[in-house]
């Protein structure tokens, strides 16, 4: 669906996007994920026919997102990052006039209006004047304009930001429900939302890719190895000596009290050797559990070992 | 074309729903019924003496002397509004974002900028309409030549074409409402009263000036003269900055 090749963005003198490729099949959700500044709005901008790519290409649908850009726009929804709306029109007249711009016109506008307003919550404000809108509220109108006839490919730009937690919620709820007939991308800032939403993340940090996978294949590769809590009762220097002599671990660290924490070579399980070691020393085991790396420690990990 | 449409009643909307139409319409009718009203009481003055005097009531015209005089000031006053009806129509879209929504929907140059250029000529024609009762209050009392007025009308709908292609161009310069403003407002001006050069000019352009001013070709249509090359002026300019607009709008892409 989408094909994105050595793409490349200056804008002045300052490298924004520097020679990313990515493709997206149709119908996945594909998170994008950076610190600020790291170029996702220009990519996503460059997506949406908005802005030019300095060298390189964006294809979607096969058709380019600059020299075929009508093409493309036909198929898709952007809710840009600043939420852009226009506060003299109410919530229905914006919704009609965004139908129209679609080509979207007559009867089937308007169920299709219909349709976005319920399905972002925007019922009690249709009349509203957008200007009179709180934050919350024009996030929604930005993602109803977005999700208008249903485009095949919607480029959210963070598209939970300022919602109430009930709202993301749903929101969340909705972008999962379009998954399979639509591909969408979204960046955010909120990690949770891409282990939950999103089929595959890719990690930009300063306009190149450090990493595309699944959320869970990144959290195991990129944590090299796995860790394993324990909460034992003993002599803590006796412990932490034991631990650190038994076979396939990495490293052990105390971090608490009568807690302590076992990193593991290759990924192995030893939870099994460290119970038994635990029981055979005669100390007292209280919690034994494993701990998957999580897409925080992962993305942290990835930009700051860019810095360094 | 749907295209089109969509921009026009989207355009359309916000003007009739925020106060600057409401007040700039307002002052241009305040300011048309006092020329209005001081023109013809000027004539019914003339007219009284003209009772007397035999010569001059055959030089008593009510077209020459009412609404020639009013049109031409009318003029005046349009080109001293537009900038304010045509500022905010593309500075706003990129001050406020929603150029990235507007640009990013398959809508073609075209159809945003001839969407806006023809909403704006509109809400244009729409003042000119109340404009019109002058005229049928004075046919009510009077005889009126409804030639010169038609022609009148004709060449005040193509002065207000090619005022707001251009007020258009400016808003596509800058984020700034005022700056667009102020752009729009100075050449108006200097297109209008370029003219005034083809008297003083000795260089041999004196000609060339005369055919640029948009006063000249204006003239003519008050006068109760159609002439193409006029038609042909006004419509040229219209393109012209329309199509100095798309060029403006393009640069987006190019531009950072």
């Amino acid at each position: 669906m989408i094909e994105v090749q050595d793409l490349t963005k200056y804008y002045g003198a300052t490298l924004a996007v520097n020679r990313i490729s990515f493709h997206v099949a149709r119908g996945e959700i594909v998170g994008f994920l950076g610190p600020n500044g790291a170029g996702k709005t220009t990519t996503l901008k460059i997506l949406a026919g908005f802005l030019s790519p300095t060298t390189g290409t964006a294809r979607i649908n096969g058709y380019d997102c600059f020299t075929e850009s009508l093409k493309t726009r036909r198929s898709l929804g952007y809710l840009p990052e600043t939420v852009p709306l226009y506060p003299d029109l109410t919530v229905t007249q914006f919704l009609q006039f965004a139908a129209r711009a679609k080509g979207v016109d007559g009867r089937r506008a308007k169920t299709e209006i219909d349709r976005a307003i319920a399905d972002c919550g925007l019922k009690e404000v249709r009349q509203v004047l957008i200007g009179s809108l709180s934050k919350g509220y024009r996030q929604r109108v930005g993602l109803a304009q977005a999700l208008l006839n249903r485009p095949p490919l919607l480029i959210l730009d963070e598209p939970t930001i300022g919602l109430d937690p009930s709202q993301i919620v749903e929101i969340r709820q909705l972008i999962k429900e379009l998954a399979g007939e639509h591909t969408v991308i979204l960046s955010t800032h909120i990690l949770p939302e891409v282990s939950q939403l999103c089929q595959r993340v890719i990690i930009i940090n300063r306009g190149q890719i450090v990493a595309s996978d699944t959320p869970d294949n990144l959290s195991r590769q990129l944590g090299g190895g796995s860790r394993i809590s324990l909460l034992v009762k003993g002599p803590p220097a006796e412990i932490l000596a034991g631990l650190r002599t038994l076979a396939g671990v990495r490293e052990a660290a105390a971090v608490g009290e009568n807690r302590y924490l076992v990193h593991t070579q290759n990924g192995d399980d030893l939870r099994p050797q460290l119970a038994r070691l635990v029981v055979e020393r005669g100390w007292e085991l209280l919690e034994l559990k494993s701990q998957e790396f999580t897409l925080e420690e992962v993305f942290l990990n990835l930009v700051t070992e860019e810095e360094a | 074309m749907s295209g089109v449409l969509a921009v026009i009643r989207k355009e359309l909307t916000i003007y009739f729903s925020t106060a600057i139409f409401y007040i700039t319409g307002f002052f241009f009718l305040v300011l048309g019924g006092y020329f209005f009203y001081s023109n013809l009481v000027y004539y019914s003055l003339l007219s009284f003496q003209g009772g007397q005097n035999p010569q001059l009531a055959a030089l008593l015209n009510p077209h020459q002397m009412i609404f020639r005089p009013l049109f031409g000031t009318l003029a005046i006053v349009f080109i001293m509004m537009v900038p304010l009806l045509t500022m905010r129509l593309l500075a706003e879209e990129k001050r406020s974002g929603t150029a990235e929504l507007l640009f990013t929907y398959p809508l073609t140059d075209w159809a945003v900028i001839l969407g806006k250029f023809f909403s704006a000529l509109l809400v244009y024609a729409l003042l000119l309409l109340f404009t019109l009762s002058y005229a049928l209050l004075f046919a009510s009392l009077a005889k009126l030549d409804w030639g010169p007025i038609l022609s009148s009308y004709l060449g005040l709908l193509l002065l207000g074409g090619a005022c707001l292609s251009l007020g258009l161009f400016a808003s596509s310069l800058t984020e700034n409402q005022i700056i667009a403003a102020v752009i729009a407002f100075a050449l108006l001006l200097l297109i209008w009263l370029i003219g005034w050069q083809a008297e003083l000019d000795t260089s041999g352009l004196s000609g060339f000036f005369a055919a640029l001013s948009m006063l000249e070709h204006f003239e003519n249509f008050i006068k109760g003269v159609v002439d193409t090359r006029d038609l042909i002026y006004f419509l040229s300019f219209i393109l012209f900055f329309l199509f100095l607009t798309k060029r403006q709008l393009e640069s987006r892409h190019w531009r950072a």
